[in-house]
């Protein structure tokens, strides 16, 4: 299936190759068409890696926070990574910055964000309910950046500047070159393999602090360690991609209803099955139109009708 | 042979900061004993049990495992020693019956381990010791209420611990079922395990020919065994309501002393 797609993908575009010129020059570089190896290398391969890593990330971090906040409904930025990661790009974006700035601007904002909510929430949420303060504190630091990103919008030059930033918020990967997933690929993998070998334990957490706790659990550390390994993954996609929402919140309900809740399948699944989105929904995004259509709003459009329908046969299979 | 091992606390007082519910709380558990603890609802039982796990803070003394204050042991070494058997529960995810007694192997695997042939060998073998096995494969937020305890005492015996703190175990239990869990807690006993227990019902602690703690009013107000512990001016203080006790020396089947309240 993911193969593919992959295929499928890398001939789809404004540059139509068929596959069987694909194969041929797959198996044996030769080429018939000059052209090929220059579109395939430089332009579609770099967005189709973007594509499946970007989406798969974003599930892996939507099904751990999922379990870790022992509630379906909580997305990756529950705790503000998105909303950071928006703030650093706006200001870098008003800044003047280049692309490279601009993306390390939102990928530490993202991060700063979570911590802030990690600090918030360890001063204040002393005695009370962890996860319950956790959750608030991630939504004071969410409006607190979104407030900071209407404010650039507002301040930001609404002829050069403004349109950059609502595009950036959009969501999107046509800019995505190999440099940046060089670059982006090991922080991703540092952050997934503890999350792949936490797997067990977060099935544990399903049943609350305290019994986990007296299963044998550390819970405060399993949580910081799942928190940080998920938000590092989450920021290096969204710095390259942009605000993209819907596929954590959908694609680990999708994945639960293929694998059942076991993480330790479960979080496999959902990489596969969000990358594989991702892809679709990017080629229909960059093909279906001859203006590109913005991944961010293509992903709501089809995301929330689909959401609808996993809920309806769930709710019949009562997983 | 199980090494004997003691669970005990010193001057404890429990609850929340600026809450205390339980003050001046002295308790010994030895590897072996049975303590039933009594006390209307609300009377700090799950505090009390949930101080023991090292959940909730002591807000002073100390409750020591082995001599070692709770605190200081290792999440996962505590757990190879005690289990708890919570009282309300809920799983936000379908896991299946199978899985939930698998985690209670997670204190005897390795850090990133995942359980494997031989927890499943343990915890088939805590499904049939429990006659739960036809319930292996179902999603444990679909039982009932009696189902889902039977399921999570199995847990706790996966986890073969040397201590086991059950928090009012025969809630939510059918007559039958309350009495195989009597029967299977005397036998844990018989196999070297320390147990302390919440009950509602006087008459677990005989059928447990148990040690009592009776908890009123914020304390410890009677230790000792159950026959002489529990008396009708007792219970009549505690839960306010009349109650007969008397013996059923000439059955020889059930020789205990038995509760009947007066209605």
């Amino acid at each position: 299936m993911l193969i593919v797609s992959v295929l499928f993908s890398a001939c789809l575009g404004r540059y139509p190759l068929s596959v069987s010129d694909l194969l041929t020059y797959l198996l044996t570089g030769r080429s018939v068409d000059t052209s090929l190896p220059t579109v395939l290398l430089n332009v579609r391969l770099p967005r189709i890696i973007g594509a499946l890593i970007a989406g798969g990330v974003l599930a892996i971090a939507g099904t751990a926070y999922q379990g870790l906040f022992r509630n379906p409904m909580v997305s990756p930025d529950i705790l503000g990574v998105s909303s950071g990661a928006g703030f650093g790009a706006s200001l870098a974006i008003t800044l003047s910055f280049s692309l490279i700035g601009i993306q390390l601007t939102a990928f530490f904002f993202g991060l700063i964000a979570v911590f802030l909510a990690l600090f918030v929430s360890r001063i204040i949420g002393k005695h009370h309910d962890k996860i319950l303060m956790l959750v608030l504190s991630g939504m004071v630091t969410g409006a607190i950046f979104n407030a900071l990103i209407s404010l650039m919008k507002y301040i930001a030059d609404s002829d050069s500047k403004l349109p950059d930033i609502t595009f950036w918020l959009m969501g999107s990967l046509a800019n995505i070159s190999f440099d940046q997933i060089k670059v982006v690929l090991p922080l991703v993998i540092m952050g997934t393999i503890p999350m792949f070998l936490l797997g067990w334990k977060l099935n544990v957490l399903s049943f609350g602090d305290e019994e986990a706790k007296a299963l044998g659990v550390n819970t405060g550390r399993l949580r910081v360690i799942i928190i940080c390994c998920a938000s590092l993954i989450t920021a290096s996609v969204v710095c390259i991609s942009g605000l993209i929402g819907w596929v954590g919140l959908i694609i680990p309900h999708f994945a639960r209803f293929l694998v059942g809740p076991n993480h330790k399948f479960l979080l496999p699944a959902a990489f596969l099955s969000g990358s594989i989105f991702m892809l679709l929904v990017d080629d229909v995004a960059r093909s279906a139109t001859s203006l590109e259509i913005p991944l961010g709003i293509l992903i709501s459009l089809i995301g929330a009708p689909l959401f609808l329908i996993f809920l309806s046969k769930s709710t019949k299979k009562s997983w | 042979m199980v090494k004997a091992m003691k669970l005990e606390i010193k001057n404890g007082a429990f609850g929340y900061p600026g809450k205390p519910i339980l003050n001046d709380v002295n308790l010994e558990l030895n590897t072996g004993e049975i303590v039933c603890v009594l006390g209307k609802n609300g009377a700090g039982k799950t505090t009390l049990f949930k101080s023991m796990l090292g959940v909730l803070k002591p807000l002073s003394g100390s409750i020591l495992l082995n001599g070692r204050p709770v605190e200081h042991w290792d999440r996962t070494q505590f757990a190879r020693l005690v289990g708890y058997i919570p009282q309300a529960r809920s799983l936000p995810f379908p896991f299946t019956v199978m899985d939930v007694v698998l985690f209670g192997r997670t204190a005897h695997l390795s850090v990133f381990g995942s359980p494997g042939k031989k927890d499943r060998i343990i915890a088939e073998e805590c499904l049939e010791l429990l006659n739960i096995s036809d319930l292996k494969n179902r999603n444990f937020t679909q039982l009932s209420g009696g189902e889902q305890q039977l399921v999570i005492i199995a847990r706790a015996l996966a986890q073969q611990p040397s201590f086991l703190i059950m928090d009012e175990p025969t809630s939510s239990l059918d007559f039958g079922n309350q009495i195989k869990i009597i029967r299977q807690v005397n036998a844990l006993k018989n196999n070297s395990l320390g147990i302390i227990m919440a009950t509602h019902s006087p008459d677990h602690a005989f059928m447990c020919n148990a040690d009592v703690v009776i908890i009123h009013e914020g304390k410890i107000w009677k230790t000792g065994h159950s026959d002489t512990i529990i008396t009708e001016e007792i219970l009549k203080k505690v839960y306010g309501v009349d109650v007969k006790i008397r013996s059923l020396g000439n059955e020889t089947e059930c020789n205990r002393l038995v509760c009947v309240p007066t209605v």
